[in-house]
């Protein structure tokens, strides 16, 4: 149980270390945060178009299980048996009528409903279930499913707020932005880091780290400082949008600022420059938006790279980073061929994203050895945190992260900002 | 019919590509390649569902320059030591000068403390040219079974 006094500073910028490496503490985000008052980030209705189509998929540590019903909804479950506790479905994804356990073969409709158990009645009249068992009390667990323009997300609580106020409105502008065509999914990417899951989440909401461990993005120009962008965030500031504009600064500024901070440059130049190459797809021009939404999410633009992010927290220190890459239904073959070029930058082995495997890494290796021991997050300032952050050197919103994980902890600090 | 020496080129193709990346000479690895040779990395999850999400794409021996100049001069990985294991590799005429090559990999990695992980496993499919002076690859395509990357893929396999 976590306490107010963990806090060195009410505006959330000291983290103590342990709150990376204890096990309780990591027990107790899956009761509160993962099972509690959120909405989670469960797959894209464009994974399951068919009845029957199901996927298997992670919320927390719990196996869950979605697919189409009859119904033509989404429906999702807990993965677990109602008699034994057993895997139900095993496949990652596949089509089916209902799903069987292979224990002892109970069965459960696509809306999680026990159908039928082997045996109910006994073998020749004798065995069987107790005369008094009830197949309608005993089915998968179900779990609240709503889609926000094709974004699933599922939720355990039945008192959270309706999503999109949990969204609010910045996080809800940019989801329909993102999702403003049908989605044609295009794969998957998988990467195991060995740190805490709340390391990850620090790092999508922290801007300054961006062009200074990812120096391709400022190489080459995609991302610096000096263009224009910033943060969103929801009144709570739970979540976060990252975004640059395009053309919005010039070469020369952005030297003269890296310059002056004493931070190495180079010419380097690509032999073939059709990684860069841009279709503007959207009515406006915010050619990067990294969307995080609390508390396993991710939605990215990078450029015409289109991927979602879910973390997958796998114990205390170790979780699996999924990405599923998509674009549109209508994209043309030659838009589709450039993602896939574009899908270079991102993903375990993208140019501009796998040196975030690397700073969770090294930063969950060193914090291990002094739990009392405190991280700073103070760029862009200490104290209140803003709903809007026009400039791009800030981790403003890993705060925010931070206050909200305590409210729903319970261990908000003494005077705490929200 | 493919004649032995031709097998023993082609051999010492897979054998000294995989060396060349084991004894971080980076710089030459675009040179197994011909000049508009495609290398790809794939998770299997993706081939066996028929999308075309890769992990890695190079298409032309230029781009994989770049992606080893990135790598050298931008890029912040695990510092780490490659070691291919390499099997046997079916090789089937497909007319012309190209064979299609087929082959499994275990890549381990060791890192500084000396401690060796099982990085990736996997199947390399290629399309060689033994047209040229040595063999070349067209096109290799690597399915990775170890689909879950540990920590992040930086170095070529």
């Amino acid at each position: 149980m976590l306490t107010p006094d963990i806090w060195p500073k009410n505006d959330y910028s000291r983290v103590p270390f342990f709150l990376y490496h204890d096990t309780s503490v990591y027990e107790e985000e899956q009761q509160r945060i993962f099972r509690g008052p959120v909405w989670s980030f469960l797959g894209l209705e464009a994974e399951v178009p068919e009845v029957g189509d199901f996927r298997t998929t992670f919320i927390g540590d719990v196996p869950v299980i979605f697919n189409r019903a009859k119904d033509g909804r989404v429906h999702a479950m807990v993965n677990r048996c109602a008699h034994r506790g057993a895997i139900v479905r095993r496949e990652a994804h596949g089509n089916a009528q209902n799903h069987t356990c292979i224990y002892h073969r109970w069965n459960y409709g696509l809306d999680g409903k026990l159908l039928g158990i082997p045996f109910q009645r006994g073998v020749m009249g004798q065995g069987g279930m107790s005369a008094d068992f009830k197949r309608e009390c005993h089915g998968l667990e179900k779990l609240r499913v709503q889609s926000y323009h094709g974004i699933l997300f599922v939720t355990f609580s039945d008192s959270v707020q309706p999503l999109e106020d949990y969204l609010g409105p910045n996080m809800s502008w940019h989801l329909k932005r993102l999702m403003s065509k049908k989605v044609k999914v295009l794969g998957y990417q998988r990467q195991r880091i060995h740190g805490n899951w709340k390391l990850y989440c620090e790092n999508l909401r922290d801007q300054y780290h961006g062009s200074l461990l990812h120096q391709f993005h400022r190489k080459f120009g995609i991302s610096r400082v000096t263009q224009q962008g910033g943060a969103a965030l929801d009144p709570r500031h739970r979540h976060n949008i990252s975004y640059t504009r395009e053309g919005t600064d010039s070469t020369d500024a952005a030297l003269q600022a890296y310059r002056e901070q004493g931070v190495a440059e180079s010419e380097l130049r690509l032999k073939d420059t059709s990684l860069f190459r841009y279709t503007q797809e959207f009515p406006d021009d915010i050619s990067l938006a990294i969307c995080s939404v609390f508390p396993n999410a991710c939605f990215q633009q990078i450029r015409n790279s289109l991927a979602a992010r879910q973390v997958r927290p796998r114990g205390v220190d170790d979780f699996e980073l999924y990405w599923t890459i998509f674009g549109y239904e209508d994209d043309t073959d030659e838009l589709t061929a450039d993602r896939m070029l574009q899908t270079n930058m991102v993903g375990p082995a993208g140019l501009i994203s796998m040196e975030d495997g690397e700073a969770v890494e090294i930063a969950h290796r060193a914090t291990l050895a002094d739990p009392t021991a405190f991280a700073v997050i103070e760029m862009g300032g200490g104290g209140s945190i803003p709903d809007e952050v026009t400039f791009k050197a800030s981790d403003i919103p890993v705060r925010g992260f931070w206050s909200y994980y305590a409210e729903l902890m319970g261990c908000e600090a003494q005077g705490g900002i929200r | 019919m493919i004649s032995i020496e031709t097998r023993w080129l082609v051999q010492d193709l897979l054998n000294e590509y995989a060396l060349t990346i084991d004894h971080d000479e980076l710089e030459a690895w675009p040179d197994f390649f011909t000049d508009d040779g495609v290398y790809k990395i794939m998770p299997a999850e993706n081939r066996r569902q028929g999308l075309p999400g890769v992990l890695v794409l190079c298409i032309g021996s230029n781009m994989m320059r770049d992606r080893i100049k990135v790598l050298r001069e931008a890029n912040e990985f695990n510092i780490h030591f490659d070691r291919h294991i390499l099997g046997m590799p079916k090789l089937e005429p497909l007319g012309g000068n190209l064979l299609r090559v087929t082959s499994c990999y275990s890549l381990f990695q060791t890192d500084q403390e000396g401690e060796s992980r099982l990085f990736n496993v996997g199947q390399y499919e290629d399309i060689v040219d033994v047209g040229g002076p040595r063999p070349l690859f067209k096109e290799r395509v690597v399915v990775v079974d170890t689909c879950a990357v540990p920590n992040l893929l930086a170095t070529p396999i």
